[in-house]
């Protein structure tokens, strides 16, 4: 019996999800939401190329004082005037394609679209044509962003702050369509897990039976439900005032700047618990796997996923210490602030004791998970430093601020999203990467990253503001601003490249990648229960639902390459407690 | 679980599986699965008219006296037939929903096309409120396109406003004249106009809905095998008629 | 009546008495019409009576009894799972959230600025709009100061 399904999980099936149609038509119309988890992932994949560009640039332009490649009689920008125009809208783009094209979809649409069904043993999300619509909801926001680059640009930041986008005669209006646009891509994504997760969970998975990577991605979805329409409405009024000059942002009409902030942040901040909450949920799979141990507090793990969607709402003014809200107001903003970092240190404390005393298997998403803790660990407690009121009037606009957020989502979300891409590559593409130029490339996105930001926390202390075109100034009173910027430069390009890198093995693995087991890495999550790729329908009858974490009815098989049901009717003694 | 007896036997098969979708196991879990989803999106639509609801509360904490002045211009009449037509549109809607259960087939027509009537009363009356805004100039104005469409962009019609609010006295008790009072009181048309046009717009699409579910219906997809669709539109649009609930009071009924 | 297969463990309503989801009782769906009607009509007539701040008050309590019972018995809530409820609700708490936080603060400030004094010129015309939160700002620990009046220093 264990035979006969090793033998059918041992080779790619012959017909799986990417063969059981062919032709164009049968991508751009499909249902299956493992192939519009693919086309999502190749698309915010070339958003993460477009934006990880920008960023280039920037830096090439901030590794030395004055105009470097802007404003330099060169293509971008005649005059240090122009040059500083064209930096603002470089950053500014940079940060929008960055949050609205890669992050906020990022882990939940490109990753957990094809694996949250299969999680779950079942054949699909709850609304497949709402899913297919998400994507192309995301497709036109894209394309109103491209409008934007190629028709005067933006320049007011990616936070479109009233009075100046309200004034400007950049392209507000099509950004704001395109962010509207998106958001709606967001909300459907939302509505679709949280359904999918309460009504297409097999028989006897329980939610506290489910694995955490779906508990992160229903916090998440609570969120995209509740915190995104109020971007929709903030987009609206916006436009409302560029349009029709309502007044509800221009002092001079009887409105309110900072009302402005409060509606924009509202979202904003609940949004980065967006970017964070799927990522966390990834690599308490990964860790637990690849120490090969019974995840530690699975229900503390659980829960401080909801903690961390709830108490996120209620800190948004921490955003806006010094634009003139109230000092009561502040100071509450403050006290909740710290409060959020509570659960997510749990968690941290959680990986790190499923860790303990575990056997640790060193392949590349583990790499990118213990990177993560370490970075993500850095970035949190970098933002305790924020969240003290008197401290960040200090530091807000500084760089710190810019080091802080790069290290969540950078060294947080993107290092957990190249963790899970790793570890669910076998899943989607039916092939193996090669493991040692992935743990060489980990390697070097980590010293790489670290090389980029950390200078960036001394250059804030120091006083650097951020969106600044030209740091001469400083430079002349300081030369360590110079000389921190170069580095921060250096690290940059490091950096691009180790992600060239991941990207050429990556597509290789495509061509040449040895074919992939059932279960390369001995997860006990339903997605390995079926083979790589998967059949079009996942399972052909519900699977039997047991522990996800429970690895000891599994071992390794050599020969496949990857892990079988252990063939010995005697259950192996118990080696690990189970919590 | 069907009702076997209110369709013929070939019916009946055909109302179990002609719409019931692959990854569901049985037309129960569809049908709450839709409920959950249509809710959910209620959701987000009351975070979405809650921003709007913000900005209200922010601007009429700060400047009551505002509001007060520009209640004058709105008729309470027409916004109480409005919101009565809605309330027994509300009600059809709700019939029509029990009718599919029911699968009378007429009922339910009868109740769809008197919902949809009713909804272009609603728009109707709107139109009427609108347009006397727009003759004495009290939209918005400076289009942002005034550059390019000069005629647009005009000026409202002062003299109408002072004479009105001639009659009135100073609600903030602050003295101020009359023609600082005719200034401010502009802005509170940027505010109506943003809330019952967006209202109205959900009602344009809630009109939408309920033609695709009048068309169905004609065809004869609908009994008590399979009604769900005639649920979730009836759910949007009882929505649609809570937030006109609000909206009422808040901008006609200011004392 | 069958049991739908592979239900989730939990989450799917109990169906109605008899066969089939619950069916809401034409009488009922009458009745709550006519109290809507009735308490449109009262709030309306609320109006003709000044009242001061209650006025707000007594208008916002009548549309919300009105709303609960649009989502009680039209969108019938009274009958179905208890998670659409929750799911409404959470919506509700979180704009009463929203609104409140933001209207403490601008609250709290309101009193520091008065835009219509100084921008708007004899002619109507806006000048500069003045600046935001310009001088010292102190913890605002009278709010009912007057409009209009600037705060120390």
């Amino acid at each position: 019996m264990e035979k006969e399904i090793a033998g059918s999980m041992s080779t790619s099936a012959t017909d799986n999800y990417l063969t059981h149609s062919r032709g164009l038509k049968s991508w751009l119309f499909t249902l299956d939401h493992k192939r519009i988890g693919v086309m999502y992932l190749v698309s915010i994949m070339t958003a993460l190329a477009v934006g990880g560009f920008l960023a280039m640039l920037i830096r090439v332009e901030l590794a030395a004082p004055g105009p470097t490649i802007m404003g330099n009689n060169s293509l971008l920008g005649s005059d240090p005037a122009a040059g500083k125009d064209i930096y603002n809208q470089i950053f500014t783009l940079h940060g929008a394609v960055m949050i609205f094209l890669f992050i906020i979809p990022g882990v939940p649409a490109a990753l957990g679209n094809f694996v949250l069904p299969v999680m779950l043993g079942a054949k699909d999300v709850a609304f497949p044509r709402l899913n297919l619509v998400s994507y192309y909801l995301w497709v036109i926001g894209a394309a109103f962003f491209l409008l934007v680059l190629v028709s005067g640009g933006l320049d007011t930041g990616w936070t479109l702050y009233a009075p100046y986008s309200t004034s400007t005669d950049t392209r507000v209006l099509s950004a704001g369509l395109g962010v509207f646009i998106l958001g709606f891509s967001s909300i459907f994504t939302g509505l679709n897990f949280i359904a999918t997760v309460h009504t297409l969970r097999p028989p006897g998975m329980t939610w506290f039976k489910m694995p955490l990577f779906v508990w992160a991605l229903y916090a998440t979805a609570v969120i995209q439900v509740l915190a995104t329409p109020v971007l929709g409405i903030t987009v609206l009024l916006l436009a409302a005032e560029l349009l029709f000059k309502v007044g509800i942002f221009d002092p001079a009409l009887g409105g309110d700047p900072v009302l402005f902030q409060h509606f924009f942040w509202f979202y904003s901040h609940p949004a980065v618990y967006i970017m964070i909450l799927p990522a966390m949920g990834i690599i308490s799979e990964t860790i637990s796997v690849f120490s090969r141990k019974h995840i530690f507090g699975y229900k503390f793990i659980a829960l401080s996923s909801v903690a961390i969607a709830l108490l996120g709402f209620l800190v948004w003014g921490h955003h806006m210490f010094i634009s003139g809200q109230s000092p009561l107001a502040s100071m509450i903003f403050s006290a909740l602030t710290f409060s959020v970092s509570i659960p997510s240190a749990i968690k941290v404390f959680n990986w790190l004791a499923t860790m303990y005393k575990g056997s640790i298997q060193l392949d590349t998403p583990m790499c990118y998970a213990l990177s993560f803790i370490l970075l993500f660990g850095i970035g949190g407690l970098t933002g305790l430093f924020l969240g003290a009121l008197s401290v960040d009037v200090i530091l807000h606009d500084t760089y710190f601020v810019v080091a802080h957020f790069h290290y969540t989502m950078m060294g947080g979300t993107l290092v957990a999203f190249l963790a899970g891409l790793h570890y669910w590559w076998p899943k989607i593409t039916g092939r193996m990467f090669n493991n040692r130029l992935g743990q060489i490339a980990a390697l070097m996105v980590f010293l790489s990253f670290n090389l980029t930001f950390f200078p960036q926390f001394l250059l804030g202390t120091r006083g650097m503001p951020r969106r600044y075109f030209d740091y001469s100034d400083l430079s002349k009173l300081d030369s360590s601003f110079t000389l921190l910027n170069l580095h921060s430069s250096v690290g940059a390009f490091l950096l691009g490249g180790a992600m060239v890198l991941t990207l050429s093995y990556l597509v290789h693995s495509l061509f040449r990648g040895r074919p992939a087991p059932a279960n390369p890495w001995g997860g006990n999550s339903l997605e390995w229960h079926c083979s790589s790729p998967p059949p079009h329908d996942n399972f052909a009858s519900p699977p039997a639902v047991g522990d996800p974490y429970d690895f000891t009815g599994l071992e390794y098989d050599p020969d496949l390459g990857g892990y079988v049901p252990r063939r010995r009717s005697v259950p192996a003694p118990e080696t690990q407690p189970v919590p | 679980m069907t009702d076997a007896k209110a369709l013929p036997p070939e019916e009946a098969d055909a109302g179990h599986h002609r719409f019931l979708a692959h990854h569901f196991d049985s037309p129960e879990q569809q049908f709450y699965t839709g409920k959950l989803g249509m809710w959910l999106f209620l959701t987000t639509e009351i975070l979405f008219f809650g921003g709007l609801f913000c900005a209200y509360a922010v601007y009429r904490a700060n400047h009551p006296d505002i509001f007060v002045d520009g209640h004058h211009f709105l008729s309470t009449a027409l916004g109480a037939t409005n919101t009565a037509v809605l309330i027994f549109s509300s009600l059809t809607m709700a019939w029509s929903v029990r009718s599919a259960q029911l699968s009378r087939t007429r009922g339910l027509i009868a109740c769809l096309v008197t919902t949809l009537v009713c909804a272009f009363v609603f728009l109707g009356i709107k139109y009427v409120e609108y347009a006397e805004k727009m003759e004495h100039g009290l939209i918005p104005n400076r289009i942002y396109f005034e550059r390019l469409e000069p005629r647009l962009a005009f000026e409202p019609d002062e003299a109408y406003l002072r004479e009105k609010l001639s009659h009135y006295a100073d609600p903030s008790a602050a003295g101020e004249d009359l023609d600082l009072r005719v200034r401010k009181v502009r802005i509170f048309f940027g505010i109506y106009f943003c809330m019952t046009g967006l209202h109205a717009l959900h009602v344009i699409a809630g009109i939408g809905v309920i033609l695709w579910i009048l068309v169905r219906s004609l065809k004869g997809h609908f009994s008590s095998a399979y009604f769900g669709p005639v649920d979730y539109v009836g759910l949007y649009w009882h929505l649609v008629d809570l937030i006109w609930i609000y909206l009422f009071p808040l901008l006609y009924l200011i004392h | 009546m069958s049991e739908p297969t592979s239900s989730p463990t939990q989450g799917e309503p109990a169906a109605g008495r008899g066969s089939g989801p619950h069916v809401v009782p034409l009488a009922v769906l009458v009745a709550v019409f006519a109290a809507l009607i009735a308490l449109t009509y009262l709030t309306v007539a609320a109006t003709h009576y000044d009242l001061g701040d209650w006025n707000l008050a007594i208008a916002m309590g009548i549309a919300s009894v009105k709303a609960l019972l649009v989502a009680l018995y039209f969108m019938h809530l009274r009958y179905d799972h208890p998670l659409f409820a929750l799911i409404f609700a959470a919506g509700l708490v979180f704009v009463f959230l929203f609104i409140s936080l933001t209207l403490l603060d601008t609250l709290e400030y309101q009193s520091d600025t008065d835009p219509w004094a100084d921008t708007l010129t004899r002619s109507g015309e806006p000048q500069t709009p003045m600046p935001l939160r310009s001088g010292s700002r102190t913890l605002n620990t009278n709010p009912k100061r007057k409009r209009g009046e600037l705060s120390a220093g």
